[in-house]
């Protein structure tokens, strides 16, 4: 790391040694629930009850306030991923690893998400529960991919080995997201015909768009907090013969 | 083979685990031309896993190891060393000579033909025999021809002496011995003491390296 | 002891195997026959339904056969230590594993060439279809192999990998089923395919230099 200046390289490794980071989390993590909270209560406020009414798709368009952030944070979170992957393996970073596979079930869960809520808003839409559109093919191709490296990171013993696999697995994948991406969207205007996109409104209003920008802002948050949690977990379980657990572990009994 | 006198093995403060039980640590010790270095310890004492990081196959969870002073991923070490591990590494379709031939596109030929290294492992006339047909230490004689016919300098030899007869340990020990007798180096472990007593041997006991 | 010498030793070896191993070697071949065959009796006979379908079944039933072959890339070289020696030599194994890549692409995809007219003689597929037919089994299924490849090298040291390389390897493989069906069906229709070709190509190359570094880097993870 000669090239990183020592000062930031300090501070890396500070902030990186697994005590020290399940101190800060441990800090972090009921401020952030109180953000999550200031910011979901206002979107959902303001999603559900006070943006109008849509004048063709009724009220069911208001599942767009779960929909959108969900189809987004799945994206996110997989891009998040290979650069944790790519982090783990070029520095050999511990705590990248830990990273890397507690965000893993979080993004399948919200591509689940995703694609349960995107499939809700099709049966009033198109009258059928399944319609093969570009989105929610891509997001179904998406849920594969985090299910792959979920498995494969179960599939190996040796805790180190499958963080590497999963990591090199994560950078093939998102190299390929964009490459699968334009290739699904590019199958559906050519076996379905142009379809309007449910997202290329050509202006949403104001009253819409806010609350779901702090929707969007609220899952980014609560993805912190679930990663936050989950790295804990996984950093007890590696490190449960460590001097720093044991301590822990005197504490609280 | 004229090797340069400075080509050295060091391992600085090595250790390793696995799952979650440290298997050595604070390993030191370095190696020179002439010298075999012996791995003692129980079984799980992790004798395998250290050959495997010598390897390159295993990343040690802390510490370093230089070839010629240089870390070995930056050196010639790979060109340089040659691993009988517990797999023979050849194939059981391929015969004899034709694993051998393809052995020596992967290396620097040595001073060994194939006709004379498998004469050398008293193999000789099994050239065109298919490896599957040969018994298991025959077949470990054939990673033994490997060494010969291939331009190493460090052997690493994981318990080369399983599946051996009495004349086969004695032939192991003459090949080592020849090997470090021209500026080779030996890494092995076994069971077996070395009856060699001339020989320039280190050992390492892995029990007691924690 | 050059590169390109211990390249070629590994491509001339993996020939030699699979030609000793022939009987090994014919099965990808039989699958790709057998899942073809079950279309119509699975969706009935009708000769326009089979027409419409032909570039997709096919291409999907080649995709599963190269889904079958490529347990066989490494798992040999696994299990009797060879893959130590191949991690040990000093010539990079990013160029080693593509001539592996390469020697099992001549044994597996290669032979699908020879198949195809018969199974789109099977289901009717228009001649002038032929040519398009083969030319993107040409270019995509190498694609299939080096995608492949990353796949078994994470899976390889698993006792049940196959299922997981399945999960690992398929969704990778959606571009190249879509363009490559895609391109049959036009040339069915006798509509211009240089775009769906292009792209193609541009897949395979990309494929080409992108993939053998991450094959490698998995490959020294499992062999650890």
């Amino acid at each position: 790391m000669s090239f990183i200046p020592a000062p930031i390289s300090r501070f890396f490794h500070r902030t990186a040694s697994p005590p020290h980071f399940y101190a800060l989390a441990n800090r972090f993590i009921p401020w952030l629930t109180v953000l999550f909270l200031l910011l979901l209560i206002p979107g959902l406020y303001g999603g559900l009850i006070m943006a109008p009414t849509d004048y063709q798709q009724g009220d069911s368009y208001r599942i767009i306030y779960i929909h959108v952030p969900a189809a987004w944070m799945s994206l996110f979170i997989y891009v998040l991923m290979a650069v944790m992957g790519g982090i783990a393996l070029i520095w050999r970073m511990k705590l990248a690893e830990v990273m890397l596979i507690s965000s893993a079930p979080i993004g399948a869960g919200f591509t689940f998400i995703a694609l349960v809520t995107g499939s809700l808003w099709g049966k009033p839409m198109w009258g059928t529960w399944w319609v093969w559109d570009a989105r929610l093919t891509s997001e179904l191709i998406l849920l594969f991919l985090y299910l792959g490296v979920i498995s494969l990171h179960g599939a190996i013993e040796d805790k180190r080995n499958a963080a590497r696999a999963v990591s090199i697995l994560a950078l093939v994948g998102v190299v390929n997201i964009p490459i699968i991406h334009y290739s699904v969207e590019w199958w559906n205007t050519l076996h379905q015909g142009p379809t309007v996109s449910k997202m290329d409104k050509p202006s949403i209003h104001i009253s819409m768009l806010i609350p779901l920008l702090l929707m969007a802002v609220a899952f980014k948050v609560y993805y912190a907090i679930a990663l936050l949690q989950a790295a804990k977990l996984e950093l007890l379980k590696r490190e449960s013969s460590a001097q720093w657990v044991k301590n822990l572990l005197e504490k609280t009994v | 083979m004229e090797h340069l006198p400075q080509i050295k093995l060091e391992v600085a403060d090595l250790s390793c685990s696995r799952d979650d039980r440290l298997l050595f640590s604070g390993l030191n010790f370095s190696l020179s031309p002439g010298q075999v270095l012996l791995l003692e310890g129980s079984n799980g004492s992790g004798k395998t896993t250290l050959l495997r990081v010598l390897c390159g196959f295993r990343e040690a969870d802390d510490g370093q190891i230089f070839w010629s002073g240089q870390p070995i991923t930056e050196s010639t070490f790979f060109a340089d060393t040659a691993y009988v591990g517990h797999a023979d590494g050849t194939k059981k379709e391929l015969t004899v000579a034709e694993n051998l031939r393809f052995a020596l596109a992967l290396s620097r030929s040595g001073k060994y033909s194939i006709e004379a290294a498998l004469e050398k492992v008293q193999l000789a006339g099994y050239d065109d025999n298919l490896v599957q047909t040969l018994s298991a230490g025959q077949k470990r004689r054939v990673s033994l021809a490997r060494l010969l016919i291939t331009d190493k300098i460090l052997w690493i030899l994981d318990e080369p002496f399983t599946s051996l007869d009495r004349q086969g340990i004695t032939l192991i020990e003459n090949l080592i011995y020849e090997h470090v007798k021209q500026g080779g180096m030996v890494i092995l472990t076994s069971h077996h003491d070395l009856s060699l007593p001339q020989m320039n041997l280190q050992r390492i006991h892995l029990d007691s390296c924690h | 002891m050059s590169l390109t010498q211990a390249f070629w030793a590994i491509i001339r070896r993996d020939l030699l195997l699979a030609f000793r191993r022939r009987a090994e070697m014919a099965n990808p071949l039989l699958f790709f026959v057998m899942v073809v065959t079950l279309f119509p009796l699975a969706v009935g006979a009708q000769p326009n339904l089979l027409q419409t379908m032909a570039p997709g079944v096919i291409w999907v039933s080649a995709l599963l056969a190269a889904l079958l072959s490529l347990d066989g890339l490494f798992r040999s070289d696994f299990e009797d230590g060879s893959l130590e020696q191949l991690l040990l030599s000093p010539h990079s194994l990013s160029i080693l594993v593509l001539g592996k890549i390469v020697a099992h692409w001549l044994v597996t995809g290669l032979p699908l060439l020879l198949i195809a007219p018969l199974l789109a003689l099977f289901l009717g597929l228009p001649e002038r279809a032929m040519p398009t037919l083969w030319l993107t089994l040409i270019l995509a299924t190498p694609v299939l192999s080096l995608i492949g490849a990353i796949g078994v090298a994470l899976t390889v040291g698993l006792r049940r990998g196959g299922m997981i390389l399945s999960l690992l390897v398929l969704p990778l493989y959606i571009p190249v089923l879509i363009f490559a069906s895609n391109a049959v069906d036009r040339a069915a229709s006798g509509l211009p395919v240089t775009a769906q070709i292009n792209i193609l190509l541009s897949m395979f190359l990309l494929s080409l230099v992108l993939t053998p570094l991450p094959t490698a880097a998995a490959l020294k993870m499992s062999v650890n």
